[in-house]
Formats: C-alpha cells, structure tokens, sequence
C-alpha cells in the first residue's frame, strides 16, 4: 500500500466539547471561578419567531391599514389601585438598577419612555432622582436586597414592583462586582466601596404566599392603597406562580422569560435555569383565567422581546403589555458597532459585548465610569428609544389590523399557528397547516 | 388624646388618619385599642407622633416609620419596625422573625425575646434587645448596632459587612464572615449610649463585640467553601 498517498480524515471538532465549550474549561481550569456576565441566553430556544400570524382572509376581513383605528392603550392596576396606570402603549421599560446602569443611561430611559407614553423601572439599587425627573411614569422595585428603600422614594412612585424573580436567574439574587461600586452607587446602597455586592435571593422578612399577601397589605396601607402593586416573577412554574400572586393580592403580574437580561449573573445560570417565554404565558394565562382574573389582574411579558411581531405575539397569547430591557439598551447605544475598535480592545465586538460587569462599556450604558457615562447623550439617546417603540408599536398595530383587530388587546390565540412541534405544544395553537395542537391543553 | 378602638374602627381608617397628620399636628399623642393582632398597624407614618398600641400586633407593625414613637404594649409579629427610617419602636413584649429587617435608622427596643432573622440586612438602624435573639440574626448587616443583652441562636452575623454587634450571653455561633472583635474605647461608648437609650440594666463590660472579618468582601476561589 502507498502509505503517502492514505486520504486523511479533516480535523473535526465535536458537536458535544464544541470551541466555546473547550475555551470555557480552559478559562475555569486557569481562574477558578465561574464566568459571570451580562444579557440574556445566548442560544438558541423556542421564540416567538416559531409563531406566524394568520392574517385575515375570506372568512375574517382586515381593518384599513392607516385609517382605521387600532387602539394600544393600556390600563395597569385596576384591581385595587386608587390610582391604576394608564400608558398609550403595551410596551413598558423593564426593571434595570442604577450600578448596573449609569445615571445617564436611566435617564435616557425616562425620556425615551415619557415620550412614547410608557413607563420605566427602577432597580435593585434604589431610585435615582435623574429617572424620577424624567420619568412620568415610574415604578419602583421592591427587592430583596432593599437596596435604597425608602418611604419617601415609595410614595413618589406610580407603582410599586415586588421582585420575587428574573427569568435570568429564578432563584438567585443579585451581584455588582467591585469595579461598578462607585461612591454613589455605595452610598445608596450602603455598603462600603469597591467590594463585591451580593444581594440576597429571598426577601428578608417573608417568605412564601401567605406572607407575601400581608407584605403586600403592608405596602398598600403604607401608600393609603393609591399604587399598583405588581409582583414580578422569573418562568418557571408559571401556572402556579401567577395563581400565588393573584391569590397574594398583586394588580399586575410581571413575568420573565429566561431569555431575560441580566447586569451581572453567572453564564451558566443564565442558559440553564427557567424557561422560555414562548413556554410560560399560555399557562400564566390560564391560571388567570382560571381564577377568572384574566384582564382584570394584568400579565406584563419580558425576555427576548424586539420587534412589533414579539409584541403582537405575546399580547396575542394573553398578555395585557410586554417589558423590554436588552432592547431599550441597544436602541440608547449598546453594542454599536461604530464601537468595534474599543469592543475589540476589550476582547469582545459589536454585537457579543457582555462583560457589563466589568463596567468598562464603551458605549456609557452599563457603567459607572464618569468619563464612560458622560459619552452617552441623554436627551439624543432617549429620543433613539422613543423612536424605536414608536415602531414596536406601529409593527404591533400593522399584525393586529391585518388580522381585523381595533385594539393590540383583540388579538387571540386564534391569530397564530405554530413552524415548529415545540412551539405548537408551547404555545398551545396549531402547527401551521394542521389542526393539530400537541399535548393535552389541560394538563399543565 | 385621640384613642381609636380597632374593635370599632378599620385599621384603613386608623393609618389613614395617621397619614393625614401634618408635622407640627397637635394631635401628637395616640393610643389604639383592641390591636387584635392586626397587621401594617401604624406603618409608614411620617410625623413625630407618639402611637401606643395596646395590645398585641401583628406582621410589619411601624413599617417604614420615620420620625414616629411607636410602643406595643404586648408581642409584636414578624418584620416589626422594618425598614424603619427614624424614630423609635419599643416592643414591651416578644417580637417574631425579622425585627428591624433593612431598617436605615431610628432605635428598636425590644424588652423580651426576638426570633430568627433579627436585624437581617440592617442599614443602619440601632436595635438592642433585652431578651435572647434566634438564629440566623444580622444576616448580611450592612451597618447600624445590635445590642443583645441575652443569648444569640446559630450563625450570628453571617455574610456581615459593616454593622456592629454587641452581645452579653452566649453566642451559640457565629455565621460566615463574622467573627469576635476587640473592645475599644469608641465601641463601649457606642454601647453605653445605647443601653441608656433602651433604659437597658447591663454593663458595657459584660458584652462582647462581633463584625466582620471582610474575608468575603471581594471573591477568591479560596473562599468557597466559606458560601
Ligand atoms: C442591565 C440590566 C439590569 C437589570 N436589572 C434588574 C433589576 O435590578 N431588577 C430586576 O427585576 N430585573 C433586572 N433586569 C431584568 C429586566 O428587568 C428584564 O426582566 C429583562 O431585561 C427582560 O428581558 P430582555 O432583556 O430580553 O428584554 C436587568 C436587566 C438588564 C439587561
């Protein structure tokens, strides 16, 4: 036999110890410790890109695309709240702390909100007073940290947000590392400077649903029963958790899919722990429903939400608003790529910059750098984010007219068919062409 | 002296009425009959009133108080005087879990016993308890003083930052983190002033002085076992 002239095998990497999988053994083999980021899931999970929309046809008519009207206001917190909500559109700014954000940043969030009518979200870390300046309408996170707490800061707010969970990391808490505890950020939250801030998983004086219930009463009387209480919870086991909050006395329901972002979190909580989405607002909405609470007890969806289509699909399942926090993020200026030098220069590039952590973000959104910070315009980056729900909204409006629809909160599971097995039994609505719905719609 | 008899009056009506009071209100002295256990029971109240309830309360009772003298003239439940601003809270009885939970500010007193999670995430907030504390208690306490002139349950101060602890019994253990520190002149100063403030029997020398080690205060491999 020629033994020169053997035809080699290409090298071939496995799918299993995959380059990212080896590179990462390798960068816990030399630290030590595990990897920690920012963001959401980076891989691939069931979505709302597995849901198409119908569209009218013979047997359903369309409304005329711009003349006729289809209405996107919304209403949050009329089951007990003296003073409910009202915002002129489903898509509100999702929870994200001063320390993990710079105060530019939060205050271009509440410009970019207040001009399209919605409202923004503190953090863990308190309410600074930029996004209560230009927020109109605000809520305020009550954490299990308690962060920043305050009556004072309680009674400004529009509405207040009990934070059980995130879809990022259910069943943790929170984490600033060093480098973002600035003076100011360490004063609100009164710790010393520079260390690494844990923030505790569960709240410190309840715990479980008949607590919560009296925790709630308490923030209720505090406020003379004027704000809504909204209780937000990471997906998990939806189907309860939403029945607990409703039973616990919440007006809202916020509920976070995993693909959820995160300040700080660690990668593997990021990708393994929760579910998607796709997967928790079918059987969110039928424990609402079940308890006869479904649009008296709003549901707000977040995790992985970026076009009007996500917003029409979530609503379209049963949501009364959706929250956004990744996306908002890079309509201010996160991850542009006019940035590619310096994203290089960090190690990263324009589009998988995730180190928010580090608070080096070139961008001035995920800091607490003076100089970084001081790069983000404000008034300039709020009208990006006013823009950009402008068009969340009209892509939203554009779906739900064509399916015959005059208001975002007409639109039903009927509406959509599913591409994928996983969708469809997600999803609870047929595979396209079929009439097949996978699983028992009952058994949750 | 307004009295209201919660056998007769909502609890809405009575914190309603507390909010309504302005700063210089001559109405500073109220007493609250009949508490029955009732929860959020004189919570967030805002002006320098003093509120006496006569009776037992229930969960959150002086909630998020600022400025307000709050004093139960029996047990008090869970979370009592949480996330107090300023003021003071006196419980002449027991107090359930949670006491002083996050408080900022103001002075807790608290005559009996108090459960788990005593001073839990403390910013800043003085509570001297006359009795024993449960486990768990100054759990990731942030600042302020616990003063315990009994004993203190099982990991006493775990994952502490900066608040200081001063206990007179026994300490069953400590948590991670948290470990015996010197007496200095500054700290029995500290505790005098305290102890007279709670009208407290004990003397300064009696008590032992615990807080952080700050070994966790920036993450190292080595530590993990700490966690
Ligand atoms: C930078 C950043 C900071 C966040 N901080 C908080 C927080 O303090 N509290 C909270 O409940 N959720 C926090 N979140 C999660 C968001 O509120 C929201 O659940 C999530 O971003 C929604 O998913 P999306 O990013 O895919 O839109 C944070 C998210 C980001 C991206």
């Amino acid at each position: 036999m020629d033994l020169k002239n053997i035809p080699h095998t290409l090298p071939r990497f496995s799918a299993t110890f995959d380059p990212h999988t080896l590179a990462e053994i390798r960068r816990a083999a030399a630290t030590g410790i595990y990897d920690i980021r920012g963001g959401g899931t980076k891989r691939k999970l069931p979505h709302f890109d597995d849901l198409l929309f119908l569209g009218a046809s013979v047997s359903r008519y369309p409304l005329e695309g711009y003349r006729e009207k289809c209405a996107t206001d919304v209403w949050l917190g009329t089951r007990f709240a003296k003073k409910p909500i009202h915002l002129k559109i489903p898509v509100t700014i999702a929870g994200m702390s001063f320390g993990a954000l710079s105060g530019q940043a939060k205050e271009a969030l509440g410009r970019g909100a207040s001009l399209a009518g919605t409202s923004t979200t503190t953090g863990d870390g308190g309410m600074t007073s930029e996004e209560r300046g230009q927020s109109q309408t605000l809520v305020y996170q009550y954490l299990p940290s308690r962060y920043g707490m305050n009556p004072d800061d309680l009674r400004k707010a529009d509405a207040i947000e009990v934070v059980i969970g995130q879809g990022a990391k259910p069943g943790g808490g929170g984490m600033l590392l060093g480098q973002k505890i600035s003076d100011r950020v360490a004063q609100m939250r009164n710790l010393p400077m520079g260390i690494d801030q844990r923030s505790a998983c569960r709240h410190p004086d309840w715990t479980g649903p008949d607590d919560l219930e009296i925790k709630i009463e308490e923030l209720r009387e505090i406020t003379d029963w004027e704000k809504p209480i909204y209780v937000k919870v990471g997906a998990t086991r939806p189907y309860y958790d939403v029945a607990l909050a409703v039973k616990s006395g919440a007006d809202v329901v916020v509920l976070d899919g995993m693909q959820g972002g995160t300040a700080a979190t660690q990668d593997v909580f990021i990708e393994h722990v929760g579910i998607p989405i796709l997967a928790a607002i079918r059987p969110a909405v039928q424990a609402l429903q079940d308890l006869g609470m479904h649009r008296k007890v709003q549901l707000i969806v977040s995790g992985g939400i970026r076009n009007g289509a996500d917003v029409a699909k979530a609503l379209a399942l049963g949501a009364d608003a959706v929250a956004i926090g990744t996306a908002a993020l890079v309509a201010l200026g996160d991850n542009d790529p006019a940035l590619e030098a310096e994203y290089q220069a960090l190690g990263s590039t324009a589009g998988a910059y995730d180190d928010w952590q580090e608070g080096r973000d070139p961008a001035g959104i995920t800091t607490q750098d003076p100089v970084l910070a001081a790069r983000l315009d404000p008034v300039a980056a709020g009208r990006r984010l006013a823009n950009y729900l402008a068009v969340l909204t009209l892509e939203a409006q554009t779906i739900a007219r064509a399916c015959g629809k005059s208001h975002l909160h007409n639109l039903e599971p009927e509406d959509l068919v599913a591409l994928t097995m996983e969708a469809a039994a997600m999803a609870r609505v047929p595979l396209a062409g079929t009439d097949w719905v996978p699983g028992n719609p009952q058994g949750f | 002296m307004p009295v209201v008899n919660l056998a007769e009056t909502a609890k809405r009506e009575l914190n309603a009425q507390l909010h309504a009071l302005s700063v210089d209100t001559n109405e500073t002295h109220w007493r609250v009959e009949n508490p029955q256990g009732q929860h959020a029971l004189a919570a967030g109240l805002n002006v320098p009133v003093t509120v006496e309830i006569a009776g037992h309360a229930g969960y959150y009772c002086a909630g998020m108080n600022s400025q307000a003298t709050v004093v139960i003239e029996g047990n008090a439940g869970v979370g009592v005087a949480e996330n107090m601003m300023s003021g003071k809270v006196h419980v002449k009885g027991d107090a359930s879990q949670s006491a002083g939970a996050t408080a900022h500010g103001g002075l807790l007193v608290i005559d009996g016993d108090a459960s788990a999670r005593c001073g839990i995430s403390m910013k800043g907030i003085d509570i001297v308890v006359k009795g024993s504390i449960g486990p768990m208690s100054a759990f990731m306490a942030q600042s302020g003083t616990l003063v315990v002139l009994g004993d203190a349950g099982d990991a006493l101060g775990d994952s502490i930052y900066e608040a200081r602890l001063f206990v007179r019994g026994e300490v069953k253990s400590l948590g991670a983190d948290c470990v015996e520190k010197e007496m200095r002149a500054e700290h029995r100063d500290l505790l005098h002033k305290l102890l007279e403030a709670a009208g407290a029997d004990a003397g300064v020398d009696e008590f032992r002085r615990y807080g952080s080690a700050r070994g966790l205060y920036n993450f190292h491999v080595d530590n993990a076992s700490a966690y």
